[in-house]
């Protein structure tokens, strides 16, 4: 043996203790294996702190995910608890001051978008399931993977500790608009609480770009034999554009927080206008524009929703093809419409400013872009319907969220082109129109797309060596699924009321308003009440998911072999380490008839009828 | 024994595999009809020796520097829409005037001229490129790297790093000239927040060394990893990759201080 041969073998056994040194291997090209040492020599904290397995990392980011939800929702509950009912004090904090409700919207957009809708989907799920279903073996980069995690978690910690900074929590909203962004005497908690938020999103920027790079890596270097990009499921389309969104977007973010900083503790004033009078004090000389801050960051804040939606319309496609048994209705226009929503995505960043003082004829221009990529969508939605259209399906606990998915989509969807309008936009803008409708379709979507994940793919994350997955009860998902869309529907559909009866977003005082304006708003409160006893209601039903998770975690009924019978591949049995993977087909063939016994796995290699 | 050997079967498994369809790039003909396959090359395909058949990890020595490559093309193309975005908010604030308290319309943009030395750091960085360009190719000399590869020696990494070295080194130059750059301007009472171009001067100037900073790091790797990693294709992969990235920021560099020279 060559003394290379004899050093790669010395590493693989100690790494690969399992591995008989019998077996002749292809060791021509030979690598030592990139991961830690076997677990069963590491403490548990070692284990979860160093882990570069994709699995456990996804499982770490779906962690962070559910605390910063349960956080997010919290606060939701208590601004819904405060503009109902303003007088109410709370335990151990006293009245809600105004800057208080100021810093709750702030931290409850922060926290839900960048913290759930950013990790979850992507970073939670598509690490679990990506590796297997491209029939990878690993990640691309598994320890810029973990890099990406504690890096996340580092921003989120750095996060709610500006809630315990002098002078309080951040006011500014997530969208951070100057000068109140960049002045911290602006208002309270803009100091110290603001350079928080800015550490905070600066280092999850960095992280989401590093976990996107791994992403694009990985799907497009350690695919398997057969799978072509025709063959991918459409989730792993989904993944694969929104990482490529992320890479894009929050590379401009980036920039806009620097030059963000640079106005705070600089001297520089790329956001603030000359002359600007704050708090007494006179800011200038400037010849900076808010509207620049505004311009980057929508720059960055249109993909960054369609980035949260992408790999849910993915996963979408599958399960109602899956539970139906039918083939996905037009594969290669679903692929071509997940690009093009992408695409399309980074062109239409002004609808956000429509009442910023632009140009009217940008104004037009974004107004069009704004519409056209309402086209790939509504394409989108036909084809969930067309694919389900008179197939008898399994209505699974997934199903029905996948169902639901589709219901609030086009919910909040029906919205958007009412809020493209320019003309309409300058009534409805910072109203709660604008709440139903982000709600709807990116907050319940996006979410109902994560729990018809979790439900769908329980085995795969409950999933050890020893053990085969768990299944989640269905009675208690059933429940969960009414109650959450009932109370989603409840919540939101009135808000469209609400906002166009002239309820504004961001007040913390919507009652004893003196004159008309307080006519006006009066005559939303009984609505108001309704939709905060509907949001109690929604948060309730979520009591029951969290019971099934832990339940099943623990007691779950087993999960047999592919418990869905679906065809992607991650439901193969799990490959032996020196098995070579390949794939035969598409995903979603289905032969002739709603039978059960007739579907074809991608990994199965029968010869099937074209 | 016959003079020559010929190959008579060359479908090394015929029958565990279904009919080659064709929409398999890595199989088949593509679609061409009945015409051999084009791809002559060892693990092309052309002899049924497609490399990419094999199991991930035994695709060829090339596998895992595509991917690093990849990772790094991804990686570059991340910092550009950073560096784009700054010079997007360059024009706008360039262009933007404002209102004053006598409705006159005015722009408060001053150009700030550059030092001369720029001029200096600009071929000081190039040649930096050159050196580095130098060092990378010195890694994938095909024999040094074979004979690193059967165990003699490492003549690819004794090679290459004094022009590794070389490299950082100018590299550290540049920075030392962007420092004086700034203390030039400053002994001339400009400042960052001075004029609206010199947030930008010093705001762009800033951020490109940052990454230079990041750069030598690298570079600094690269040397570490050509004397302790075990691998010559990890050597490779460190080399490589510190190398691309020192010419990403080079390019960079061509294009800011375009902007910082001839655009204010």
């Amino acid at each position: 043996m060559t003394p290379n041969q004899e050093s790669s073998t010395t590493n693989e056994k100690d790494r690969h203790p399992e591995r008989s040194a019998a077996e002749p291997k292809d060791l021509r090209f030979a690598r030592p294996a990139t991961e830690t040492p076997s677990p069963q020599q590491q403490s548990f904290l070692r284990r979860a702190l160093l882990t570069t397995d994709h699995r456990a990392i996804g499982h770490q980011y779906l962690v962070l995910a559910l605390i910063s939800v349960a956080i997010g929702t919290i606060l939701s509950l208590l601004m819904r608890l405060h503009l109902t009912w303003p007088d109410r004090v709370l335990p151990f904090h006293g009245p809600i001051l105004p800057e208080d409700y100021l810093a709750l919207v702030t931290f409850h957009g922060t926290l839900m978008i960048f913290y759930v809708l950013t990790t979850a989907p992507q970073s939670g799920f598509g690490n679990l399931i990506l590796p297997s279903q491209i029939g990878a073996r690993h990640m691309a980069f598994p320890r810029l993977n973990a890099a990406a995690f504690w890096l996340t978690a580092a921003a989120l910690v750095t996060l709610l500790s500006a809630t315990f900074a002098p002078g309080g929590g951040p006011i500014s909203g997530w969208t951070a608009y100057p000068p109140l962004s960049a002045i911290a005497s602006a208002g309270p908690g803009q100091g110290l609480g603001m350079d928080l938020w800015l550490a905070s999103v600066t280092l999850f920027s960095i992280a989401t770009t590093i976990a996107s790079v791994n992403t694009l890596t990985t799907v497009i270097r350690n695919r398997c034999e057969g799978m072509s990009w025709e063959r991918l499921p459409l989730t792993v389309w989904g993944w694969f554009t929104a990482a490529l969104l992320s890479l894009l977007a929050f590379s401009v973010l980036l920039a806009a927080l620097l030059l963000l900083f640079c106005d705070r503790h600089a001297g520089t004033s790329f956001f603030i206008p000359t002359g600007d009078l704050t708090n007494g004090t006179l800011h200038g000389p400037g010849n900076g524009s808010p509207l620049l801050w505004l311009h980057l960051f929508w720059f960055f804040g249109h993909p960054e929703v369609y980035i949260a939606i992408l790999p849910g319309m993915g996963l979408t496609s599958m399960i109602l093809g899956n539970f139906s048994r039918r083939r996905i209705f037009g594969y290669r226009i679903m692929i071509l419409t997940t690009l093009l929503i992408g695409f399309l995505g980074i062109l239409v960043w002004g609808h956000h400013m429509f009442v910023a003082g632009l140009n009217p004829f940008a104004g037009t221009a974004f107004s069009i872009s704004t519409m056209a990529i309402a086209i790939p969508a509504a394409a989108k939605v036909l084809s969930w319907l067309a694919t389900i259209w008179r197939s008898r399906p399994e209505y699974k606990t997934a199903m029905l969220f996948a169902l639901g998915f589709v219901s609030l989509f086009v919910t909040g969807g029906l919205t958007g082109p009412i809020l493209a309008q320019p003309i309409l936009d300058q009534y409805l803008h910072n109203t709660f129109f604008v709440v139903a409708h982000f709600h709807l379709i990116m907050a319940m979507a996006g979410v109902f797309g994560l729990f018809a994940a979790t439900y769908y793919w329980f085995p795969q994350i409950t999933a050890t060596a020893n053990n085969p997955g768990r299944l989640m009860s269905e009675t208690l998902g059933r429940i969960h699924f009414w109650g959450t869309i009932l109370g989603a529907y409840a919540t939101f559909l009135p808000m469209h009321i609400t906002g166009l009866e002239g309820e504004p977003r961001h007040y913390a005082q919507l009652t004893g308003i003196p004159n008309q304006a307080g006519l006006l708003l009066a005559t939303t409160l009984p609505l108001q009440h309704f939709i905060t006893w509907a949001a109690v209601f929604l948060a309730t039903a979520q009591l029951p998911f969290l019971l099934n998770l832990f339940l099943s975690l623990r007691n779950g009924k087993p999960a047999p072999p592919n418990p869905w019978q679906a065809t992607t591949l991650e439901w193969a049995p799990v490959p032996s380490p020196d098995e070579t993977i390949a794939v035969y087909r598409a995903p979603c063939q289905y032969l002739e008839g709603n039978n059960e016994a007739t579907f074809q796995p991608q990994w199965v290699s029968d010869q099937i009828a074209e | 024994m016959p003079g020559t050997l010929t190959p008579i079967d060359t479908e090394r498994r015929p029958q565990r595999r279904p009919e080659r369809r064709t929409d398999d790039p890595d199989h088949g003909d593509g679609g061409n009809g009945r015409r051999p396959p084009t791809d002559k090359r060892t693990g092309g395909g052309g002899d049924n020796d497609n490399w990419n058949d094999r199991p991930q990890g035994s695709r060829g020595p090339r596998e895992k520097l595509k991917r690093y490559r990849l990772g790094v093309f991804f990686a570059l193309a991340g910092d550009l829409m950073f560096f784009v975005a700054i010079v997007s908010a360059f024009f706008v604030s360039q262009a933007s005037g404002r209102f004053d308290a006598y409705n006159n319309y005015i722009n408060q943009w001053l150009p700030t001229a550059i030092p001369p030395v720029l001029w200096l750091n600009t071929g000081v960085l190039l040649l930096s490129s050159v050196t580095a360009e130098i060092a990378r190719r010195k890694m994938f000399n095909q024999i040094d790297a074979m004979e690193e590869w059967f165990g003699l020696g490492r003549p690819t990494s004794r090679r290459a790093m004094p022009w590794l070295a070389a490299t950082a080194f100018l590299g550290l130059l540049f920075l030392a000239g962007q420092w004086l750059a700034w203390h030039q301007l400053n002994l001339q009472h400009v400042f960052m927040a001075s004029n609206v171009s010199s947030h930008f001067f010093f705001l762009i100037t800033g951020v490109h060394g940052l990454h230079l900073v990041l750069g030598v790091a690298a570079l600094i790797g690269a040397l570490f990893g050509l004397h302790y990693s075990s691998q010559v294709e990890d050597r490779q992969i460190i080399v490589d990759c510190s190398v691309w990235y020192w010419h990403s920021m080079g390019i960079f560099w061509m294009f800011l201080f375009t902007l910082l020279a001839f655009f204010q």
